[in-house]
């Protein structure tokens, strides 16, 4: 695979593959993980950008504005993995019928409802049977387009509309499902985990490996939602920050099976930290439920512990 | 020269396939149409054609990488029955409203539940709705006729729509049939070579698909999808036409048998209009009465004006439906062929029989019972029912032994 | 040039719809203006400005163009306004100003 030093200057003086225009709310994080991953196409290289149902799609092609530079094509909620892989599959049959002479490299998005819940079948399909595809998740946390509902990616004890804080109630009972992880057990070449951090060189250049690596990848990039979060808008860099910070996002890749951690904080900082600028964990700082952000401190060091032992 | 062969309907279609050599085909076995995908499997197995498989996690993911594959600029198709079909009800939809020229072969097949293996047409009746075109059979030289014509009525500018070719489960899909098969080059040639205008992979042209459409959209691209069915009719005939130019057997939206001089007629899709057809010589044989069938062919679009014309004449109507619609009141083909009838202002008696669900027979014994009712219906003027069943055991029919 | 909703717009009849809703070129959101959304504006100062580029990362909306390597002045006709280029701007070289 190639890969070329990163030069930060170089890679954001590329033009631009997302075009504005979309409906995205001010501030989204999702677009921001669009627009970076999109960047770490070769200029000359053509793509096919598929995605899944989600705020995504219903703000980046509602119907006649496409804020693609590139082809793209929306299928349904769940089945982002199977209508990449038709694509690319006829790609493979018409180039080598002699019909297509360009390079193309094939990108799917999915927001976490999409790809951890209901499109988990069709992704799973895609990435066993090795397409040389990458199925990007913008990670948020719930489902936002239809106004933040728990899904398995929402963290223990998020208040969302399916999951409210109330009186007997302290949000989301469980924890996160590891989806990087299960992708990685399916055995496919590049798996990455990453979100924004202040010269995007992480996340580039995980784009970069999961596009150019031959045969199936997945990227995981958490994609801070403003709205859903309980957050200001302008602080998105500051959230990514504290996330990394706390271990509480870790930032890996797997490369053929092979677990390397990307970034250890010099400091580990407490998860209050993350878990204080954002509406979504407010209650958890009310007296009654301070033995809550002990347990969910336990939870990341657990989790952190045993992420470190696989990339040891 | 034709080729003679004895084939099931499954190995036609199968063969089809690999005559027209398509570009993707996802598939997802299911019982009755597992063996389609397995031959086709076995033709790139054995590198007799290029198409590519997708083995599919599910017939949800069969049909939304086919619809990937066709908007890419691929020619694809894909197989199903039954529960497999239902469970890419969605993706039907999309297809359609897409404007993907993707062919389905359908092994008809029971809906669940009960899970029930067998022949009925509630997989493809309930996806009547759905934007495709669907083409039904008799035979398995039906089945193989249908799947060749279907690329080029799914594929002509004017239509752009995805086509469904219906067989039977078990009674075509696996019975063995002598059949007559179109040298390759001829089908080939008829087929031709698939050249899409806009696809995702077009080096000239950037292409997006699949929007999100606000009202002020909605309305007028369903409209627009309509003047595809509609303009389908023509483009069906067409193909129909230049098919018996190459072949001699001729197809149409229905074929009428011997309703030259019917007086008692029979509306039916699929195998058991050869049972019926069995019957009704045998009734003209013996007593001279003038009975006939209309056979569907094609449900969508419905060419409903002609089935009213073809029944114009007749005193009493059978319409059989093979699945149920839970109106209370009737089947899908009962309700269309009763709205053209009414629409046509036919003064006939018209009955409405639920028959063969769940792979359950029919006879010659009973089509003679059909008409049977038919002529005394005509005769008292008083219909036997709006809705009867053949076939079902009750405690009526009992108590009456 | 003209706009895609010059073609195709809420009051296209039938007919004007495209095929199965297609659209068959790139980057139409373009002619969409999502710059009247704004209700604070980010104001591009170039003389504190030292062309670190840090901003173009982090814009939601693809609105700081880059020519030739350095950024230029914002995309008004698309930007929202949410900020986030200010608050990772080193160098002082975006503030925010109230309004459109």
């Amino acid at each position: 695979m190639e890969q070329t030093a990163y030069n930060f200057k170089e890679v954001m003086s590329k033009p631009e593959r997302l075009a504005p225009g979309h409906r995205m709310c001010a501030g989204c994080g999702g677009t921001i993980t669009v627009r970076n991953v999109l960047r770490a196409l070769k200029e000359e290289d053509k793509a096919v950008i598929g995605n899944a149902t989600g705020c995504l799609e219903v703000s980046s092609f509602m119907y006649p504005y496409t804020a693609y530079e590139d082809s793209y094509i929306h299928n349904a909620f769940e089945n982002a993995g199977a209508t990449l892989s038709g694509v690319e599959t006829a790609y493979n049959v018409l180039k080598k019928k002699g019909k297509i002479k360009d390079t193309y490299k094939f990108i799917t998005f999915g927001g976490d409802g999409g790809t951890y819940d209901i499109g988990f079948q069709s992704l799973s399909g895609a990435m066993e049977r090795g397409h040389d595809l990458v199925y990007v998740c913008y990670d948020n946390g719930a489902y936002m387009n239809t106004g933040t509902q728990r899904s398995s990616a929402t963290p223990q004890y998020a208040d969302t509309t399916t999951t409210p804080a109330g009186t007997v109630s302290a949000g989301k009972v469980q924890v996160r499902k590891d989806l990087a992880a299960i992708i990685a057990e399916h055995h496919v070449p590049y798996v990455g985990q990453t979100t924004f951090t202040s010269n995007f060189k992480d996340l580039y250049t995980k784009a970069q490996k999961a596009i150019y690596t031959p045969g199936a990848a997945f990227l995981n990039v958490m994609s801070p939602c403003p709205r859903g979060w309980g957050y200001e808008p302008s602080e998105i860099m500051t959230i990514c920050k504290l996330a990394t910070d706390t271990c509480y996002w870790p930032m890996f890749e797997v490369i053929d099976g092979k677990w390397i951690l990307s970034y250890e904080p010099k400091k580990k900082l407490p998860i209050e930290d993350f878990l204080k600028p954002q509406r979504r964990f407010k209650h958890l700082f009310k007296k009654e439920n301070e033995e809550l952000i002990g347990k969910f401190q336990e939870e990341v060091d657990k989790l952190w512990e045993e992420l470190k032992n696989r990339c040891n | 020269m034709a080729i003679r062969e004895r084939l099931s309907g499954n190995e036609a279609v199968a063969y089809a396939i690999k005559q027209i050599n398509p570009d993707v085909m996802p598939a997802f076995p299911i019982t009755p149409s597992t063996e389609i995908p397995q031959y086709v499997a076995t033709y790139i197995a054995n590198g007799e054609i290029d198409t590519e498989f997708i083995h599919v996690e599910s017939e949800h993911s069969a049909m939304s990488a086919t619809i990937g594959a066709s908007a890419a600029g691929a020619r694809a198709l894909t197989a199903t029955s039954s529960c497999g079909m239902a469970l890419m009800w969605e993706e039907l939809y999309v297809a359609a409203s897409d404007r993907l020229p993707i062919v389905l072969a359908l092994v008809n097949r029971a809906l669940s539940g009960p899970i029930n293996i067998n022949a009925d047409h509630s997989d493809s009746m309930g996806a009547r709705d759905s934007g495709w075109i669907q083409i039904y059979a008799e035979s398995n030289q039906e089945v193989y006729d249908n799947f060749i014509q279907a690329f080029p009525i799914a594929e002509n500018a004017n239509v752009h729509l995805p086509v469904m070719v219906c067989q039977d489960g078990f009674i075509t899909s696996h019975g063995v049939e002598n059949i007559l098969l179109v040298e390759d080059e001829k089908v080939k040639a008829f087929v031709g070579e698939y050249e899409p205008e806009h696809y995702l992979l077009n080096p000239n042209e950037k292409m997006a698909v699949g929007p999100y459409a606000v009202s002020n959209y909605y309305m007028e691209t369903k409209r627009a999808q309509r003047e595809a069915m509609i303009a389908a009719k023509q483009v069906i005939l067409d193909v129909a036409k230049k098919f018996e130019e190459m072949t001699g057997r001729k197809y149409a939206f229905f074929e009428e048998y011997r309703m030259e001089d019917a007086e008692y007629a029979v509306v039916i899709i699929g195998s058991a209009a050869g049972t019926c057809k069995a019957a009704i010589e045998h009734i003209r044989n013996t007593t001279g009465k003038k009975v006939g069938l209309v056979k569907i062919r094609v449900f969508r679009p419905f060419p409903e004006e002609e089935i009213a014309k073809a029944l114009s004449k007749v005193k009493a109507i059978a319409i059989m439906d093979r699945s149920e619609m839970f109106s209370a009141t009737g089947g899908p083909l009962g309700a269309e062929v009763r709205a053209a009838l009414y629409q046509a202002k036919c003064n006939a008696e018209v009955v409405n029989y639920l028959y063969g669900l769940g792979g359950r027979d029919i006879t010659t014994d009973d089509f003679e019972t059909v008409y049977a009712n038919l002529e005394k219906m005509a005769q008292t003027h008083e219909p036997i029912g709006m809705y009867e069943y053949i076939g079902l055991r009750t405690e009526q029919a009992k108590e009456a032994e | 040039m003209e706009k895609i909703q010059d073609r195709i717009n809420e009051q296209s009849p039938w007919q004007h719809i495209t095929e199965g809703n297609k659209i068959f070129e790139a980057a139409t959101s373009k002619d969409f203006c999502t710059g009247e959304w704004r209700t604070s504006t980010p104001v591009f100062e170039s003389e504190k400005c030292k062309q670190c580029l840090l901003c173009i990362a982090v814009c939601p909306d693809s609105s700081i163009p880059v020519s030739a390597g350095k950024r230029t002045d914002f995309d008004y006709d698309h930007c929202k306004g949410c900020g986030i280029c200010a608050k990772v701007c080193p160098f002082g070289a975006i503030s925010m100003r109230e309004g459109k």
